[in-house]
């Protein structure tokens, strides 16, 4: 298959006047074409670093990054990002909201816009394109913030535990919602969370980093035997539980 | 009407009638003011050469009326406030987007920001008259000078208080630090503008007619001055 996406040997550092913490050591793994992987990991050990290393916005210590063989440096791909909260603007209504990335990448066109208006319409936000944010519940505000990020047709999606803001009940919904979205686009994407049953619904492949600083500690693809292999079928099969206990056990070795 | 239920009604009514008391007590209150006023000066209950009274006041505005020299100063204090208003709002933000654009140019100017805010900006008049001349460039500086250091402080502030998730989102989306700016920092910070506005159209009058005071041959501050060296104490009180 296809790499979009290669890490090799990432290590990163914070650095402040009290002293230097290191967040990533020696951190490699690579993203196929149309993979769901998740990466999970105790609090606070760097998995939000990862994804901003990926998405560009810091630049690794040591060590590479290639999307689609390029160097991320050089590389074209468009990567799209979907922070912790939906970061919707309340001086915008959903369709401009939806619009944003589109106007900052100069991408406006009678074309993008027709895609948006589609987009709005197959996930079932069309009668709010006129409405602000607050009117809109939690996961249909997810939902629009993901079509403000799949509007520019990106090739890699990270996902910084879009969910975890959600009340449990709408973090359900919205997650199987979410990754049936993705699945159907046909996005390779890497979600970053710490709730392991989100992980393994939602997965092809899960890492398990360690604590700080994080470094690979295993990586476990899960193969589901569903005719339908969505995310709510998987949390009732058997092999749920196994590969969550798994995990569980994994993270928690050697505490 | 009719399909409103009768406690709806009451409490309209109640409402209506609440509203009223309070706006008849605002009126009686500024009412009876002036007349106890106007009738402890008639009586000579206080001197009405020092304190005047709402009839002398009333007489002295309309006579300024008549030969139409009101319209001629409030027009000069109208202008030259509008005037370093605009100035004040174009200088602050201008000066805000660079502090909020180079951390370092926030840190280096953040305590000449703090002190000059802090002067006594009507003590500074004197000097712009010495540096400037008596002239109405010296009288729309003073009426800046009031304005611009708070304004600089309260946009500032509006601008790094902005979440920096949605500044983030910008960053995610492959945008510019200017686009942050166009896109997240200004929209976020309109209220805040609109306050600042508000509130320095105040403190740009008090700015000029402090200029005026000094350096005007016309203009409400010169009337002012002019009024009380002639003791028209009718004069400074329209004002």
């Amino acid at each position: 298959m296809d790499q979009v996406l290669e890490l090799k040997n990432i290590h990163y550092t914070y650095h402040t006047l009290d002293g230097e913490t290191p967040a990533l050591t020696d951190i490699s793994f690579s993203l196929n074409k149309g993979e769901f992987v998740a990466i999970v990991g105790p609090s606070g050990c760097g998995k939000s670093t990862l994804l901003s290393l990926i998405a560009g916005l810091i630049n690794p210590e040591k060590g590479l990054i290639k999307i689609n063989g390029k160097y991320l440096r050089e590389s074209t791909t468009n990567i799209g990002y979907m922070l912790q909260h939906d970061e919707l603007f309340e001086w915008r209504t959903i369709y401009h909201n939806v619009l944003l990335g589109l106007e900052i990448q100069h991408m406006l066109s009678a074309k993008t816009r027709a895609r948006a208006h589609e987009l709005l319409d197959i996930y079932g936000l069309k009668n709010f394109e006129k409405s602000h944010p607050s009117e809109l519940s939690g996961g249909m505000r997810q939902r629009a913030a993901l079509i403000r990020t799949l509007v520019l047709e990106p090739d890699i999606l990270l996902l910084d535990e879009p969910f975890s803001a959600l009340d449990y009940q709408t973090r359900l919904t919205v997650g199987d919602d979410i990754g049936q979205i993705i699945r159907q686009e046909g996005k390779s994407a890497l979600l970053v969370t710490h709730d392991l049953s989100e992980a393994v619904s939602l997965a092809d492949r899960v890492i398990i980093l360690s604590g700080r600083p994080a470094s690979i500690r295993q990586t476990i693809p899960l193969i589901f035997d569903l005719e339908q292999n969505t995310p709510l079928n998987r949390r009732n099969s058997p092999e749920f539980k196994n590969y969550f206990n798994l995990i569980w056990k994994e993270l928690n070795c050697d505490e | 009407m009719s399909e409103f239920s009768k406690e709806q009604l009451n409490f309209i009514k109640g409402q209506k009638k609440h509203q009223r008391i309070v706006n008849i007590s605002r009126v009686l209150i500024l009412l009876s003011f002036l007349f106890l006023w106007e009738f402890s000066a008639n009586v000579g209950w206080i001197d009405s050469f020092i304190f005047s009274s709402p009839s002398k006041i009333a007489l002295c505005f309309w006579e300024m009326v008549v030969d139409k020299s009101i319209f001629l100063h409030v027009g000069v204090t109208l202008y030259e406030t509008i005037i370093s208003f605009i100035l004040v709002i174009l200088v602050s933000i201008l000066t805000a987007v660079c502090l909020w654009f180079s951390k370092k140019l926030s840190e280096i100017l953040d305590p000449y920001i703090v002190v000059l805010n802090s002067l006594p900006k009507s003590a500074l008049a004197p000097l712009l008259i010495v540096w400037l001349g008596a002239n109405q460039t010296t009288i729309i500086v003073a009426g800046m000078s009031v304005a611009i250091f708070g304004s600089i402080l309260s946009l500032y502030t509006s601008f790094i208080t902005v979440d920096p998730g949605k500044v983030k989102l910008i960053y995610t989306l492959q945008g510019t630090k200017f686009q942050a700016l166009i896109k997240v920092v200004l929209p976020h910070s309109l209220p805040a503008i609109i306050s600042n506005m508000k509130v320095n159209i105040g403190l740009c009058l008090v700015g000029v007619i402090i200029g005026e005071f000094l350096a005007a041959r016309n203009g409400l501050g010169y009337l002012i001055i002019y009024s009380s060296q002639v003791f028209s104490l009718g004069g400074i009180l329209i004002r």
